[in-house]
């Protein structure tokens, strides 16, 4: 662990949306930290606003939706208060993102060559359409594209799935970014398609250095590839620390609870465990821990919004009745 | 701690109780414009319906009208202290009451003939989808073929072969408009016909005839509803245009298309009115019917909702 | 891409044969035409005579093959009004209805597609909202009333331009166009404008609803996150993806905007086909009845044929898809 500051940091970050039946705070404060070359694995439920808090980082969020509060520290820079055309410099530069359907992520009018080029060219544009187009057919070919050359030409709706998550990966490093931000890139695909676009992610990753924020709701996907995980509830990082620990030894009853219903971990013959209860809608959500009409271990204490606080060296937890108070 | 989970499970519920024609309504009223639209055309269809109380003078009654009051401007008294709020037209007829009788003849036809095709259109339609086949084929060939001419050509075809008279109007607009119709329907059922509750339908032996009528129909409106409003709009404006050309409805039940006709070659002269104010009440006709259904379209619309 | 060409072709063809059955029973067959050309007091031998000049007294099948067989040589009779082979009239009228329909639908895309596209991207500013009930009207005004309406304002009142006719006209490979010189733009401006109106409303309703569902799309928050400039974004993904309903449907419509032209050429005394048409209708002259509808719906089948081809090759989906089949 090098004592050197994050590349990315996001403190307190709050997102709002102003809608005609309410305001629904999707992501109501999430801090988490990613460092240079590494992976975070950000991983919640449908709703838990972790999609929410990838497109806050990268200025995406669209309107009736705002960053309400909060820092976004990317290389010394605040990525919530910087204006559009600074963002613009940074996205697919330094900062890239790939989305969860392949199917609807790449521009059905356009062939991959005008998609790949563009992302080149819009960065640098002093770069020349030919050169531009050399690189888009090596990179094409490093993420296991066979026959890249005439794959250029091709159409988006030529490819299938998995190809075309390949190709949006592509785009995404085209430009040598610092950090890739995946939104549950693989959720749409078949399990032995997820399995082959886990490997070439990490080995992208680790070749490059891109540090990767890998946004699922998955936890046996997130297992085998992340460094650091940070779980996400209602709004919320609900806690955060080194893959392992978290897994092994969870601080937070949801995680617990998490960890528990994935069903590979339960026995044969043994009923599902699951967490009772459900997910609050976002626009009731109730007061202090919104995890306590579901938590088998709240009191009183749980009225009030517990504070994400570091329990141990790198484990953050937001609880005030943790699993264990002992270092792990 | 299990309370919050059942008043959640609870609030729920409530939600789902508002009725969707509340809400149908409370997501049209948005739009004030709308709103707006409506309040017009219900006074524009007030006023076709009560014309003839409403008119000053009975402008078709030969009796009342006097030549020497011919093109007055608006404004202007007649001999018996009548005033001509908007003019006289040529052979001296009160232009309001005339604009009145007018907007009768005009809404009426419109909507008569739009009816009729919604009639002729549904029916074919409904058929199609439920049916299928051969039968469907033959139908929504004959649909494309017709839709792939311009409403205008059709109408001109019709008249060209049929001649005047009110019927004949009204018979060439429905042949405009019953395919727009029958596609529509005919999309509509199409999706409802694989539905579960079609199938339960069938399976409960009820008679072909049944389910079309009282289950898949009511649930294909929403569409029809929309194409409804837009085409009897257009039926109005495409019956003003072919009375305009001359083509139109005969002179023995004035449309306000005759009324704009007659009066366009004053207007280089000056006198306005008599095309003018015509003009304006089939404008606000059109307009308002348009702005109801731009509306009703928006809101059914599940795509658009957010 | 043949295949589909071929097919369309043959269903033109066999829409061709329909429309001419359906004219011809319809206008030869109702009524009697010598009566209309024959004074009341002509005795039985004259009546006998022009029947058979005209080919009357043969049976109805017999007619109609007689008469398809002319049409196969571009004769479609004669006016019975100016004694004039029909065809030959309106050939020569047509590039006249032409140069207006063209002209309209030119206008319909250079004002229609900025503006949709403005209210698509912004709806909710007050111009959004001015341009977005101006298209209602638009659409919702009968063209005839607009068309009295400019005159009104823009000859009347204003003076500005005049009202009626077409221009100096100047000859190019043999047809004579106005629209090059500028007398003859001045004609050209407001009956143009008269028949665009409602399809200026239209492309600005497509153009909206389009870029407000398209902008929604991932491919476009993709397309964001790459970095793209916003003026990239808009003028070519967002661009490329409207623009494939809107030109088919504009394609469609030209057919609908020659058939208007009838009306914007009867108000501006246009001498196009559409001012024919309502002049012989009106007389009962027939067989340039049957020649304009002939020629027209001709016109619209071969449009419809050309735009299916041209949705095909802007659209690569249905391009490849039907490569496959």
């Amino acid at each position: 662990m090098s004592a050197a500051a994050p590349l990315l940091s996001v403190e307190g970050l709050a997102t709002h949306f102003f809608t005609r039946m309410g305001v629904v705070k999707a992501v109501d404060g999430v801090s988490l930290s990613v460092r240079s070359g590494e992976v975070l694995g950000l991983v919640g439920e449908s709703g838990s606003g972790k999609s929410v808090t990838g497109f806050s980082i990268l200025g995406l969020v669209d309107p009736p939706g705002h960053i309400v509060a909060g820092r976004i520290l990317f290389e010394g820079e605040d990525l919530a208060r910087l204006s559009g055309e600074r963002l613009r410099r940074l996205r697919g530069e330094r900062i890239a993102m790939i989305f969860q359907d392949p199917m609807m992520t790449l521009n059905p009018v356009l062939r991959i060559e005008t998609q790949m080029v563009e992302a080149i060219r819009a960065h640098h544009p002093e770069v020349s359409h030919a050169e531009a187009r050399a690189r888009s057919r090596d990179v094409l070919g490093q993420v296991g594209i066979a026959s890249p050359e005439e794959r250029l030409a091709a159409y988006p709706h030529q490819f299938s799935g998995g190809m075309r998550q390949r190709v949006a990966i592509a785009i995404a490093l085209l430009n040598r970014p610092s950090l890739l931000i995946a939104d549950e890139p693989t959720t749409a695909l078949d399990v032995t398609i997820q399995a082959q676009i886990l490997y070439e992610v990490q080995k992208l990753c680790r070749e490059s250095g891109t540090a990767l924020i890998w946004i699922t709701h998955d936890l046996a996907v997130v297992g085998g590839l992340a460094d650091t995980l940070a779980v996400m509830y209602a709004g919320r990082v609900v806690e955060e620390g080194p893959v392992d620990a978290v897994l092994d030894r969870p601080l937070h009853p949801y995680t617990s609870g998490l960890i528990g219903s994935v069903p590979s971990r339960n026995r044969r013959g043994e009923p599902l465990r699951q967490i009772p209860g459900m997910t609050p809608s976002p626009l009731r959500l109730p007061s202090g821990c919104s995890f306590r009409s579901r938590c088998p271990r709240a009191d009183k204490h749980c009225l009030e919004m517990p504070e994400l606080a570091a329990l141990a060296r790198g484990r953050l937890v937001r609880c005030v009745h943790p699993l264990t108070s002992e270092a792990p | 701690m299990s309370t919050f989970a059942e008043e959640q499970a609870r609030e729920d519920a409530a939600s789902i109780e508002e009725s969707p024609l509340r809400r149908l309504a409370a997501d049209f009223f948005e739009s004030k414009l709308a709103a707006a639209g409506l309040v017009v055309l219900l006074a524009v269809v007030f006023v076709a319906l009560f014309a003839p109380w409403l008119s000053p003078q009975n402008p078709y009654d030969l009796a009342s009208l006097d030549l020497l009051d011919g093109r007055l401007p608006p404004g202007s008294t007649s001999a018996e202290g009548l005033v001509y709020w908007l003019g006289t037209d040529d052979q001296g007829r009160d232009m309001m009451s005339a604009i009145f009788y007018g907007l009768r003849t005009s809404l009426a036809v419109g909507a008569l003939s739009s009816i009729a095709a919604l009639v002729l259109g549904g029916a074919l339609g409904l058929i199609a989808a439920y049916v299928g086949g051969r039968t469907e084929s033959a139908i929504m060939r004959i649909v494309d073929l017709q839709l792939s001419l311009p409403a205008i050509l059709v109408a001109l075809i019709l008249v060209a072969l049929l001649g005047h008279g009110v019927f004949k109007i009204i018979l060439a607009l429905v042949v405009v408009q019953w395919a727009y119709y029958a596609r529509t329907i005919r999309a509509s059922a199409l999706v409802e016909r694989r539905k579960e509750y079609i199938e339960a339908a069938r399976c409960l032996a009820l008679s072909d005839a049944r389910i079309m009528l009282h289950h898949l129909l009511p649930n294909c409106l929403p569409p029809v509803i929309v194409v409804a409003t837009v085409q009897v709009a257009h039926a109005i404006a495409l019956e003003a245009t072919l009375s305009f050309l001359g083509i139109g409805l005969p002179i023995t039940e004035p449309s306000l298309g005759l009324l704009i006709a007659n009066g366009f070659e004053y207007m280089m002269s000056g006198k306005y009115w008599i095309s003018f104010f015509p003009g304006i009440a089939l404008l606000v006709a059109i307009v308002s019917i348009n702005l109801v259904g731009d509306r009703l379209r928006d809101v059914l619309n599940p795509r658009l909702q957010k | 891409m043949t295949v589909l060409v071929i097919r369309r072709l043959m269903q033109s063809a066999v829409m061709l044969l329909a429309m001419s059955i359906l004219v011809f029973l319809g206008v030869f067959a109702i009524g009697n035409p010598v009566d209309i050309l024959i004074s009341p007091q002509a005795d039985q031998a004259e009546i006998a005579r022009a029947t058979a000049a005209l080919g009357l007294d043969k049976p109805l099948w017999e007619q109609y093959f007689v008469f398809l067989a002319n049409a196969a040589h571009g004769d479609l009779g004669r006016s019975f009004v100016f004694n004039e082979p029909a065809l030959r009239l309106i050939v020569q009228r047509l590039p006249a209805t032409l140069e207006l329909a063209f002209s309209a639908m030119l206008l319909a895309v250079v004002l229609g597609l900025p503006l949709g596209l403005y209210v698509g991207l912004r709806p909710d500013t007050f111009l959004s909202r001015l341009i977005a009930a101006g298209s209602i009207l638009g659409f919702s005004l009968p063209t005839f009333w607009v068309g009295i309406m400019l005159i009104l304002v823009f000859a009347v009142w204003m003076g500005w331009l005049p009202s009626t006719g077409r221009g100096a006209t100047v000859s190019v490979l043999g047809v004579d166009v106005s629209f090059l010189t500028w007398d003859g733009i001045r004609h050209l401006i407001l009956p143009a404008l008269n028949l665009s109106l409602s399809r200026i409303a239209l492309v600005i309703r497509l153009a909206a609803a389009g870029t407000r569902e398209v902008s929604h799309m991932d491919y476009i928050k993709f397309a964001r996150a790459k970095g793209l400039t916003r003026g990239r974004v808009v003028r070519v993904h967002v661009l490329r993806n409207i623009l494939i309903p809107i030109v088919t449907v504009l394609g469609l419509e030209i057919g609908a905007v020659i058939a208007f032209s009838v009306v914007t050429e009867t108000i501006f005394a246009w001498p196009g086909i559409g001012q024919l048409i309502i002049k012989s209708i009106t007389v009962l002259d027939r067989p340039v009845i049957v020649a304009y509808l002939m020629l027209t719906v001709f016109l619209v089948i071969m449009i419809n044929l050309l735009v299916d081809i041209l949705y095909s090759v802007l659209d690569p989906r249905v391009r490849l898809a039907e490569a496959r089949a």
